[in-house]
């Protein structure tokens, strides 16, 4: 007997008299004896968000048609698609606006999402930035981002809400990053539409979500602040799992092509709501189906 | 949440429009307060009382009694802003909360009458002449002030909670909500008109001839009546400003300006609507209440639906979204039309449409907006 053998058996045998500790997987205990918790996101299977099967038809019109999509935590996906290829229809029904006809939708392999409302989606940990930038225009920024801030949400919590500065130094450091420090006390409606932009990201991260979904962010902005976006995503990736809707393919090619796993980053093609390709950008870029929707047949 | 802190973390200067939404009143708001609660409550009684009516200063009783039915008004205009001004829910029904918190102390001034009615019964008129001989279910707490004052916060209170509930849980939004709340409050119009509701039917209640064993038309009775009715409001006016200044009434503005992104942040607009929309609906029914024994009448023509969108009115004349502007509306239209029906009753309805009209084209933020934008073209002028 090596020695090595001696340790490799020790270590065995405490691994057979401690099970709990018998591995680890996705920061949680492993898969046999577990009790399910409500509302705690389980990803020990490696995946945050997955569709089976959602079809979603308005008055006879198909805008889902038995979608399928699996994201893996940490992932960034990029989806493009033609116009009405139902890109945000998905993200409809995975933050529950809209009640697909058929499917399942679950957050980690534990959360239903499909039987839960809007806000609980919400403070599960699945942040959404709309199309068009929606920020609470009568507000300050400041403000915008306190709302935004994760804290109790019930009404009679907010009544006596009081900031603490460790909240406080939060909000100063999220406004350095999304570069409206000098703006903080100026009233949301008379900002830029690209600034706009930044904010409602910026009030998305507050909330500190697992999950972000980004319905066209860079919609309005210069190439300038799109740069900047495309390196906040980026920094943002592996922390957070994201799901990015874009039409501007310079800012997907950015994406995709850098950071740390770039290699394996796909994208997915929607077309008349269901996946017509996924994989590499340029395998995407060069699928025949693919070239045939968008330049017709 | 003090300014120091939010410009020790951003390390720049504080602005002074930093300053002015974040403090509930500022010091000249306090001393105009204290200005208020000092005429309420030393100068209206001195100069109404103490002074002879001969003099210059004597404050009649007929301005009096017209002051003190504003600011029951006053009260609803200010209830109008919370939920309309500042959670963008437009209601047409706090007419119906306003009268019911009236009849519930109306009830109680009807059995305050004792056996000095016309049928010198210890039933009210009205049941006598319906020829019934007991008072029905509902009057049961009748005879007790404490009973009835609960009534006035609890019947308002309770409707608009359930109605709301169910309103708000639908997602009833805008205009569709505006339609119901009125259709609710002709209904309810309908139903108290009627003899067997046991509200007096049209007549309603009037005759009243005590409170708590005093009686009503003494002017020291009226002049108690008059400052418990300025100190509400002035009360009401600073819970609402302090309540506007909480988180909780930023998620309100949050809800009237995007309330998708409010959802989507994981705030249930649900609660915050019912909240507000019941507190609003309670503050009308106090209205209604104190409004009652200084007018003398309750009729169900104070839930007509005109009723409800003349509070409205106030509102949007004073400025939404200002607390103090719906005050001022009310008093400013009340005043004027009061003013007009004097001066000239014949065309007293073509001024007040005449003034809708001019409010509506050139101060779309009401007086108060008005005001403000003016006192900044002052000030850029000056700068």
């Amino acid at each position: 007997m090596t020695p090595e053998l001696l340790e490799a058996g020790a270590e065995a045998l405490h691994k057979h008299q401690h099970p709990n500790n018998a591995g680890e997987s996705g920061g949680r205990a492993a898969s046999y004896g577990r009790v399910v918790e409500p509302d705690q996101l389980d990803v020990t299977h490696g995946s945050i968000l997955y569709l089976d099967d959602i079809s979603v038809s308005f008055d006879g019109f198909k805008a889902l048609n038995k979608l399928c999509l699996n994201i893996a935590v940490g992932e960034m996906r990029c989806i493009i698609g033609p116009n009405g290829a139902g890109k945000t229809t998905m993200m409809d029904v995975i933050t529950g606006k809209t009640r697909p006809d058929a499917g399942t939708a679950y957050f980690g392999s534990t959360i239903d999402l499909l039987a839960r409302r809007e806000n609980e989606i919400a403070q599960i940990g699945i942040g959404r930035k709309f199309q068009k930038p929606t920020v609470f225009e009568q507000l300050s920024v400041f403000e915008n981002l306190e709302l935004a801030l994760k804290a109790d949400r019930r009404a009679r919590a907010s009544v006596f809400f009081r900031l603490k500065s460790e909240q406080l130094d939060r909000i100063g450091e999220m406004l350095k990053l999304i570069h409206l420090k000098d703006q903080a006390q100026r009233t949301a409606g008379l900002l830029s539409h690209g600034q706009k932009q930044w904010l409602e990201i910026g009030m998305l991260l507050m909330q500190d979500p697992k999950l972000l979904l980004l319905d066209e962010p860079v919609a309005g902005m210069t190439d300038e602040e799109t740069e900047r976006t495309a390196e906040l995503f980026l920094s943002l990736e592996g922390a957070h799992s994201l799901v990015v809707v874009e039409h501007d393919m310079k800012f997907i090619n950015e994406l995709t092509t850098r950071g740390a796993n770039a290699d394996r980053k796909r994208v997915t093609v929607l077309h008349e709501g269901s996946v017509l390709a996924e994989g590499k950008l340029a395998d995407v870029q060069s699928n025949e189906k693919v070239v045939e929707v968008y330049l017709g047949r | 949440m003090n300014t120091m802190s939010i410009s020790s973390v951003l390390n720049m200067p504080p602005t002074p429009a930093l300053t002015v939404p974040r403090s509930a009143l500022g010091s000249k708001g306090w001393t105009a307060v204290a200005a208020a609660v000092v005429a309420v409550l030393v100068l209206a009684p001195v100069l109404n009382l103490l002074v002879s009516p001969d003099s210059a200063f004597h404050l009649s009783d007929y301005a009096l009694a017209l002051i003190g039915k504003i600011m029951c008004y006053a009260i609803c205009a200010l209830a109008m802003d919370l939920i309309w001004g500042y959670t963008g829910i437009l209601s047409l029904g706090h007419g119906l909360f306003f009268a019911l918190g009236g009849y519930a102390m109306g009830m109680y001034l009807m059995r305050q009458i004792g056996r000095d009615g016309s049928y010198h019964s210890d039933l009210p008129d009205f049941m006598v002449f319906l020829d019934w001989k007991q008072v029905p279910w509902h009057w049961m707490w009748s005879e007790s002030f404490i009973g009835q004052a609960i009534l006035v916060v609890l019947v308002p209170g309770l409707l608009a909670f359930v109605f709301g509930f169910f309103a708000f849980r639908s997602r009833i939004k805008g205009v569709y909500f505006s339609i119901i709340t009125q259709a609710m409050t002709f209904a309810a119009m309908l139903l108290f008109f009627r003899n067997e509701t046991g509200f007096g039917g049209n007549n309603g209640f009037t005759d009243f001839k005590r409170i708590m064993g005093i009686p009503i038309a003494q002017p020291s009775t009226r002049m108690v009546l008059f400052v418990l009715t300025g100190l509400t409001l002035i009360g009401f006016y600073l819970m609402a400003r302090w309540l506007v200044n909480t988180k909780f009434g930023r998620v309100l503005q949050a809800i009237r300006d995007a309330e998708s992104r409010v959802m989507f942040c994981g705030y249930n607009p649900l609660a915050y609507k019912l909240a507000i929309w019941t507190l609003s609906a309670v503050m009308c029914g106090i209205a209604g209440a104190l409004y009652v024994p200084q007018v003398g009448i309750i009729n169900p023509s104070e839930m007509s639906p005109a009723s409800g969108i003349e509070i409205a009115i106030w509102a949007a004349v004073g400025g939404r979204a200002t607390l103090i502007g719906p005050i001022i509306g009310a008093f400013f239209v009340n005043g004027a039309k009061s003013w007009f029906t004097v001066a000239f009753p014949e065309f007293w309805l073509y001024f007040l449409g005449a003034l809708f009209i001019l409010v509506t084209l050139f101060l779309p933020d009401g007086i108060v907006g008005g005001v403000k934008k003016l006192l900044n073209k002052n000030a850029e002028v000056k700068a």
